[in-house]
């Protein structure tokens, strides 16, 4: 078999994948609820809905880390995908012997131990105090939660990975970066396999405040598992959620030579960023074009050769709008019948977590031959003629997908999968 | 000589020193080049601060100012200043083309809504619905803007057009070391021809002091050069303001364009070392042995935090290898993310000028009098993973 792409670079299989979203742990438990149209979007409980706009969410409740921070729970994600990726690629948990690339949030000291610290201080100089406190105090936790490379240095520790973990942040696109990050290193030959995770369990209260001030999220909150709608006349923005996945991505080489089952091989990886505006996309859709003809380009292939794209499908007003523009002008007359869905009608918007989680939904959705619908896609907009796989799973050969992703910030990442590597 | 060589074709530096390469030549050249301190604002703690900026310079508009928070502003101001010096600024297409790797921790938070918290949070019980209320209430949104880590790149974006890929590294030093490790490799394997790289650090901001102080790292009541810093007085650090941002082209791609470099960059190296007795420092000999070769005294330019364990480690490794070190963050404080972008442009500024720098602690770093057709830029983090990357003539 041919291990190179048509550029001669190594190509890149993915050998192990692990996932955790609201719907539950693991892959068998995801797409089992992914392809009944499930919705695992539920209502907060996690902390008090006093004074907020939006009640619900797609948080990941389940987790004996669940009410511990946004630092326990992203690093419990992470590390509960990389275990069921690992395990399934075959490899020794403690030896993986390759590269750490994480897609996780920016951290901050939470707002409880905050509250801690400045109530046993002596209060009398404000955030002096607060640092006097913290000086004395000297919780190694609480140090840990506030520095950015935490979690991916124990990650590191306990799988083996090699050298330097890199902990990063593309916003809604990091997932997919992640995998981008991996696919590159394998390319230039420095290693034979890379761990690639998105992981997101920063849910909290500001978080949902900051994003409400954005008017980024729906309110719509009456029917939780309703509220996620993308591409329908009435969707009023994103739900916040969390989750993780995790993917060996392996030279197709090495996972020949040692036998290993190969799931989806990574074909392209292309993205631009967008001058416009911090929050907005360039009216002209010109950025999201670029990432996904760069993608295609760098897969080697065309355009008309995708068969399926799982979308970006945030359910906010502009994302889908600008998503359903930019795909068209890229896939032209085909587009209104070519199948996209969007996982995020069922799971909510995991962000730092999103590109790798779909990334992993796209390789099952080519290996069972199963595409999972957009849910509550009941009163379509008129001005998205799209071919959602609306509110029912659709039974398909998919040989190739784009996998999208578009952040605030300009970023727009795009994926191409194929499961086969000919 | 290869057409995908990495050459350091512009250059944006910003610290408590001044502003731009020249600048800082300048400063760290004098005979005994001075600090300059901040001791009162941030008592007890001393903050080496930033300069007079005028943001507009490299920021033009208003409204993006406003939009940004201190380091946000510093960081994009600091990627202007690279991106002029490469004369690439006002060539459209080659922004549009060019990618981007930012080492980023967190922007500011809003102080006055925070101790609001804090104040109200003494005389109530219910702190949970107490922050929605506050929250709710009083945070602006463009300030959540600022404080995101991939906003940096992502105004560097809106202000200065660089979009060909944005990618935002987090992980105090060691994203520093990452994101110039990275972006290396890319251009040397082709999968890139100019790269902006680089990070910036604003530290007058109580949070920036807090996460160092929660495990006490910070050194309190005075200052002392790198190499001799206290632990009657706390952990050794000694912050301060500043960026580092470089353009990084292939040879190939800065010719085509006629352009000069400062220097090329060699062998990066990062690492991720149990950090527990002598290990620690034979893992650091290790690294450095990589660089060893026959070229004996190597400059070195240390990015050494003042941390006690990992500076002692690593004064103890470099000393072991001959290097002729300088301690740059006695006169420009830590710069975290920025520390490993910075120490490369002060290595490719010596390997330019074809001069070393005096010594900045007389009493711990030997004279250097060669003229350095290489220095080694090192960081070690004060609490985890490690860099180190040869700098030579272009």
């Amino acid at each position: 078999m041919k291990t190179t792409d048509s550029f001669a670079r190594p190509l890149v299989a993915v050998t192990g994948m692990g996932v955790v979203t609201s719907l539950g742990q693991g892959k068998e438990e995801n797409w089992a609820a992914l392809t009944d149209g499930k919705s695992g979007i539920h209502r907060i409980t996690r902390f008090p809905i006093d004074h907020l706009a939006t009640t619900i969410s797609g948080m990941v409740d389940f987790l004996p880390e669940s009410r511990q921070g946004a630092s326990a729970l992203t690093h419990a994600l992470a590390d509960l995908a990389a275990d069921e990726a690992i395990a399934e690629a075959d490899l020794a948990r403690g030896d993986f012997d390759g590269p750490l690339f994480l897609a996780s949030p920016p951290v901050e000291l939470d707002w409880h131990n905050r509250l801690r610290l400045y109530g046993e201080s002596d209060r009398s100089e404000g955030w002096r105090s607060l640092i006097q406190q913290a000086r004395e105090t000297r919780e190694k936790a609480l140090f840990e939660e506030s520095q950015f490379a935490s979690i991916a240095d124990r990650l590191a520790e306990k799988y083996g990975t090699r050298g330097l973990p890199v902990t990063l942040s593309t916003a809604c696109a990091s997932g997919a970066t992640a995998i981008q990050l991996g696919v590159e290193a394998i390319r230039r030959g420095e290693c034979d396999r890379a761990l690639a995770i998105g992981s997101d369990g920063s849910a909290t209260a500001e978080a949902l405040i900051r994003f409400l001030l954005l008017s980024a999220l729906s309110t719509q909150n009456d029917n939780p598992e309703k509220a996620s709608k993308p591409f329908t006349k009435d969707r009023d923005g994103f739900v916040l959620a969390e989750g993780s996945a995790a993917l060996v991505l392996e030279s197709l080489e090495s996972a020949l030579a040692r036998g290993a089952e190969v799931l989806g091989i990574v074909r392209g990886c292309g993205e631009k960023a967008d001058d416009f505006h911090r929050t907005r996309s360039k009216p002209d859709g010109s950025p999201a074009i670029a990432a996904v003809e760069a993608a295609l380009s760098d897969a080697g292939m065309n355009a008309d050769e995708i068969d399926y794209i799982n979308a970006h499908g945030t359910s906010t007003p502009e994302n889908d709008k600008m998503e359903h523009m930019s795909l068209s002008a890229v896939f032209g007359e085909r587009m209104p019948t070519l199948p996209i869905s969007s996982n995020k009608s069922m799971i909510g918007h995991t962000l730092s977590a999103a590109g790798a989680v779909e990334a992993v939904f796209s390789l099952m959705t080519m290996r069972e031959g199963v595409i999972p619908p957009t849910i509550n896609y009941d009163n379509p907009d008129p001005s998205i003629a799209l071919d959602v796989v609306p509110n029912t799973k659709r039974e398909a050969e998919v040989a190739t997908v784009l996998s999208n992703s578009f952040g605030f910030g300009g970023q727009n990442t795009c994926l191409v999968m194929a499961r086969e590597a000919g | 000589m290869n057409p995908t060589d990495v050459v350091i074709t512009g250059m944006g530096i910003v610290s408590s020193l001044g502003l731009g390469p020249d600048a800082h030549w300048q400063a760290l050249t004098k005979k005994t080049p001075v600090p300059v301190l901040d001791r009162e604002r941030f008592a007890p703690y001393t903050v080496h601060p930033l300069p007079e900026i005028d943001w507009s310079e490299q920021i033009p508009r208003r409204g993006d100012q406003r939009q940004m928070g201190t380091w946000q502003r510093l960081g994009t101001y600091t990627a202007g200043l690279a991106l002029d010096d490469a004369g690439i600024k006002a060539d459209e297409a080659l922004c549009a083309s060019m990618d981007m790797v930012v080492a980023a921790g967190g922007g500011e938070r809003d102080v006055d809504v925070d101790q609001a918290i804090l104040d109200e949070s003494l005389s109530r019980n219910d702190h949970d619905v107490l922050i929605n209320e506050k929250l709710t209430t009083e945070l602006r949104p463009t300030l959540f803007l600022s404080q995101l880590s991939n906003l940096l790149a992502g105004n560097i974006s809106i202000v200065h057009k660089v979009t060909g890929s944005s990618r935002t590294f987090m992980g105090e030093e060691g994203a520093g070391v990452s994101a110039i490790e990275t972006a290396a490799a890319r251009i040397r394997s082709g999968q890139s021809s100019h790269i902006l790289v680089g990070a910036a650090f604003q530290t007058e901001h109580p949070d920036m002091l807090l996460s160092y102080e929660l495990a006490g790292h910070l050194q309190r009541d005075a200052w002392s050069p790198v190499w001799q810093r206290d632990d009657e007085k706390g952990g050794g650090i000694i912050t301060g303001s500043g960026a580092a941002f470089l353009v990084l082209e292939s040879r190939e791609h800065a010719e085509e364009r006629g352009r000069d470099a400062y220097a090329a960059i060699g062998t990066v190296l990062s690492g991720r070392a149990r950090r527990q007795g002598r290990a620690f420092q034979e893992h650091l000999d290790g690294m450095l042995e990589a660089f060893s070769g026959n070229r004996e005294p190597i400059l070195g330019l240390s990015g050494a935090s003042g941390a006690h364990a990992a500076t002692q480690a690593e004064k103890a490794a470099l000393e072991g290898r001959k290097i002729v070190t300088r301690g740059f963050s006695s006169l420009t404080g830590h710069l975290k993310e920025a520390q490993f972008p910075f120490a490369v442009a002060l290595a490719a500024l010596a390997v330019h000028h074809e001069a070393s720098y005096p010594a900045f602690d007389m009493e711990n770093e030997k004279a250097f009098d060669a003229a350095p057709s290489a220095a080694l830029a090192t960081t070690i983090g004060y609490n985890c993973f490690e860099g180190m990357g040869l700098v030579v003539k272009a």
